[in-house]
């Protein structure tokens, strides 16, 4: 079995892990991380986005080894000493999430969003976030709640 | 409003775990020694069990158990019921087939359960099912409502003949064809409602425990309603006593009604747990939420309209072929009569109405409650007749609405219902200010420059939510109350914990309900906590559908809360020496009135947990519980206005704007109605113009059984909503909420169709059936032009 290392949340983590396990599978099932969600078997609904290097990716679409030696960051990982991230604080105060299972790699995607295009018009946020399912807010909230982080960001 | 109090936007408590990863979801959950269940499901819609040979599986590395349904059967455990006793026209009981946790003589769909297998890991529980061999006989199965009726079809349960479970009616036939012979003209539609699958992003998960020393279960589930989920346990299904089973739904990742329904795995969970002497976890791939789920809609209608000259509906005649799916889930058989023939008014004065409804089984997952269940498939009917009606007679499709709109209340409709307010005039010129419906040529002229069919629609609704007063839920077939329960708890220090029956799976309770008995007790928000979805802690309940939580479980808090202050005066009375008729509660205090001398909630409180001064005969303590017994439904009304625009040389159909105008009675959190709606909307509008579930005719297969076939709504397929609200108290409740988790699903369907039409009638376009794919807006586009 492969021992890979990484750095998860900013802590140095090693673990012995199946070749096929998924780095979703490390992180809830071998790590207990569990606020990075499933939602689907066909990488399709992005409750699982968490960030690579810096990068949104979808941890169910990656092996565990492959993070070998690289920076993960999820959910977890946001908020800093207690305060909310900027996109955590703007989805609370504008609403963006119901029932909250999605939210995680909504956050996580948006951060990215935000990171690569501070300026995006509401299409170009409508258009990234196609790989984030919600069934809840109907987006509109989400969409809200990304341009105001956005903003907050650009100041 | 400022401050936390009724109709305040008091951002949601429960946002802070959610959005740092901390919520607690069934399978975030790990239990000491547990270990990990996978179902082994039917590839065929209708077959003959042979032979199950699980040899192999039991032997694979890991498994601790692989059971099957002879051995249910052995145990004699029950079968999964269902929820309401339906009668036909003619006096009999519906056809109630059996529905057991595990089949073992046929499987009747495609995902149906056989075997389960237990491992000691997740892997290895998959892999073992992949060993499990099962020899089937494949029977000729029905997939469609069309197919099922069909003269000579195979029967799914030969009990049922012709396929048919009930053919049920409501309304006055009489009556109705009187009005239709004096018609003027008589406005004819056949439609679909289209099967949708319901796609919580959580997909279900149970987790089973049985402790060996005190006989006691205890299920973890993804429920909407654990007390029900526990008394059809109890009652119907497993047979462990109510008292020795505890069932808990922690955070719940959506439901919109698919976690309603008891389900074979919460059974299964449990039997295995006692088994194996482990805690079981099952969690749905999302590969078997689209066969296991239960799903929503699938109707086939014919509908007929008499009007006058003027476009009075002078009466309406609606037939319908209702598909039931292979097993009677839940409320399977509530949702396509009591929950939709009673909704065929609208907020018309149709003087004559009469419905029929034959519900048939087919080879296909158990059809049940969706959001909105049966209240969208009735009024997206009627929204496209008055669409009709008004374009075969000339009439302005607003104007005809005008003409026919319910304008005193109460009002008794032909079908059962009496609503008890509402103002369908205030939410229909609201709407049709806010869409600038008055301008709309001017963009449709412009829209034709650019070589694009633009088309306005609107729909007027109204409809049913909080279930309802149980005598009457009874008398009707209903199996259990529809009341709620609320307890609350003032600590000696004056906090408060609420425990509710109610159960939020995303509608933001923890926030709504604290504003309620904050409101009501004086107290701030964040001094009020919310307890839900545990049996061990709360009383009783039946949970959160139908749009029930506010207008039944917010007036239960209510009603406790005014307990509260009751018993919270005779203590004051006694501290401040005066008459109990002299205190009055008044801004979190108890004053005598007309004097400055009070007690605070906090000071009554702790007199009543330390009674040393106290008055005579009264029990300590200040906790009071609250049954609430709805005394009708209530009745939120709307109107939506769609504007699409269509590429007439690919079909594909683009949402410009969308405008609601709802009532939904009194507001408690202005923030949460919007974001109900929002979310409804977009159910609404993926119905519309995405959504269909669909099955292979001949072999009984589920062809959209991912979300690579599946179309989900996505951020890129809808605009922002306008959203507004205009309030009409319901009369009947403390509260005057009239619930909103539905409105957006039932609304929006018959707005966007009627757009699209909009945009294609100049071509001879006269319905457009849901989805409007670009495919199926393309052919519309086409075969009119060459009928044209």
């Amino acid at each position: 079995m492969p021992t890979i290392s990484l750095r998860l949340n900013g802590k140095t983590v090693t673990a012995d892990v199946e070749a096929r396990t998924l780095l979703v599978e490390l992180l809830r099932d071998r790590l207990g991380l569990t606020g990075t969600h499933v939602g689907c078997d066909t990488s399709q609904c992005g409750a699982c986005v968490v960030h690579v290097d810096g990068r949104s990716v979808k941890s169910c679409t990656m092996f565990a080894v492959e993070a070998d030696g690289r920076e993960v960051t999820s959910i977890e990982g946001l908020a800093r000493d207690g305060e909310l991230h900027p996109m955590q604080a703007a989805f609370h105060e504008n609403h963006g999430l119901q029932c909250g299972f999605c939210t995680p790699g909504m956050v996580m995607s948006a951060v990215d969003l935000v990171r690569r295009r501070p300026d995006a018009s509401e299409q170009e946020i409508r258009t990234w976030l196609e790989g984030n399912l919600c069934r809840c807010t109907g987006y509109h909230n989400i969409v809200k709640a990304v341009q105001a982080a956005a903003k907050s960001a650009r100041r | 409003m400022a401050g936390d109090g009724i109709g305040a936007a008091v951002l949601r408590k429960e946002d802070r775990r959610f959005l740092t990863g901390a919520g607690h979801y069934t399978d975030d959950l790990q239990r000491p020694g547990q270990t990990y269940a996978h179902i082994v499901r039917s590839p065929h819609a209708h077959a003959r069990i042979k032979a199950i040979r699980t040899d192999a599986a039991r032997g694979a590395r890991g498994v601790l158990a692989v059971l099957t349904g002879a051995e249910l059967a052995a145990e004699k455990i029950g079968n999964i019921p269902t929820g309401w006793l339906i009668h036909s026209k003619d006096g009999s009981p519906m056809v109630e087939p059996p529905h057991p946790a595990l089949a073992f003589d046929r499987v009747r769909h495609v995902g149906d359960q056989v075997a389960i297998v237990v491992a000691e890991t997740k892997d290895q529980a998959r892999e073992a099912a992949a060993l499990v061999e099962v020899d089937y006989e494949e029977l000729p199965a029905v997939a469609t409502v069309g197919k099922a009726i069909a003269p000579g079809a195979p029967l799914v349960w030969d009990q049922a003949k012709g396929n048919t479970c009930f053919d049920w009616h409501v309304g006055d036939r009489a009556a109705t064809e009187a009005a239709f012979a004096r018609a003027h003209q008589i406005v004819k539609l056949d439609l679909v409602n289209n099967r949708i699958i319901p796609n919580a992003i959580e997909p279900r998960a149970a987790i089973g425990e049985y402790e060996r020393a005190t006989g006691d279960y205890t299920l973890t589930t993804t429920s909407q309603n654990p007390h029900l989920t526990r008394l059809l346990l109890a009652a119907f299904s497993f047979g462990a006593p109510e008292h020795k089973l505890r069932v808990v739904a922690p955070d719940v990742g959506g439901g919109f009604g698919s976690k309603i329904h008891h389900y074979a795995e919460e059974l299964l969970v449990l039997w295995a747990a006692r088994k194996v002497g482990r805690p079981v976890k099952w969690t749905a791939q999302r590969s078997e939420s689209f066969m296991s789920d239960a799903h929503g809609r699938d109707h086939l209608t014919h509908a007929e309209l008499a009007v006058d000259r003027d476009g009075h509906f002078l009466g309406l005649h609606v037939e319908e072929v209702v598909n039931l799916g292979a097993y009677l889930s839940t409320l399977g058989t509530v949702t396509p009569t009591y929950l939709h023939g009673i909704l065929y008014a609208g907020p018309y004065k149709t003087p004559a109405i009469y419905v029929e409804v034959r519900a048939v089984f087919t080879n296909t997952v158990p059809v049940d409650a969706v959001r909105g269940a049966g209240r969208p498939e009735a009024t997206y009917v009627l929204e496209r007749l008055a669409d009709l009606a008004a374009r075969e007679l000339g009439i302005d499709r607003v104007e005809i609405r005008r003409r026919n709109f319910i304008d005193t209340f109460p009002y008794q409709t032909p079908v059962a219902l009496q609503y008890d307010s509402g103002n369908y005039f205030a939410t229909l010129d609201a709407a049709l200010d806010s869409s600038r419906w008055g301008s709309f040529e001017a963009r449709r002229a412009e829209a034709r420059k650019r070589g694009k069919l633009r088309g306005i629609g609107l729909s007027t609704y109204v409809e049913a939510c909080g279930a309802a007063p149980s005598a009457l839920a009874g008398a009707l077939g209903a199996r259990a109350g529809l009341y709620e329960s609320a307890s609350v708890r003032v600590h000696p220090t004056g906090s408060v914990t609420v425990f509710t029956g109610s159960h939020s799976h995303g509608q933001g309770h923890e926030t709504t309900f604290a504003q309620i008995v904050a409101a009501q007790l004086g107290i701030p928000v964040e001094n009020v906590e919310i307890v839900h979805g545990d049996t061990a802690k709360i009383p009783f309940g039946m949970g959160t559908y139908g749009s029930r939580s506010l207008v039944v479980g917010g007036s239960a808090l209510a009603r406790a809360a005014e307990k509260i202050v009751a018993k919270g005066k005779k203590i004051a009375a006694h501290l401040l020496e005066a008459s109990e008729g002299d205190v009055v509660f008044e801004g979190g205090k108890f004053v005598v009135a007309g004097t400055d001398r009070s007690k605070s909630l906090g000071d009554v409180a702790f007199a009543a947990y330390v009674p040393h001064k106290y008055p005579a005969g009264l029990e300590p303590g200040l906790e009071e519980n609250a049954f609430y017994d709805p005394k009708n439904f209530t009745f939120p009304a709307g109107c939506h206005v769609c504007e699409v625009e269509i590429d007439p040389d690919t079909g594909v159909v683009r949402i410009e704007s969308f405008t609601v105008v709802d009532d939904v009675g009194t507001v408690i959190n202005p923030m949460i109605v919007d974001g109900q709606i929002h979310g409804g909307v977009t159910h609404g509008i993926g119905q519309a113009l995405l959504e269909q579930c669909l099955y292979d005719e001949e072999s009984g297969q589920l062809l959209s059984g991912s979300y690579l076939s599946y179309t989900m709504p996505r951020a890129s397929d809808v605009p922002s909503y306008e959203v507004s609200t205009e309030a009409t108290p319901c009369t009947h409740n403390p509260l005057g909420s009239k619930g909103v988790g539905e409105v957006g699903s039932i609304g929006a369907p018959p707005a966007v169709i009627g757009a699209i039409v909009d945009a294609l009638a100049h071509l001879g376009v006269r319905h457009v059936d849901m989805p409007a794919t670009p495919e199926r807006v393309w052919r519309a586009i086409r075969s009119a032009q060459a009928q044209g």
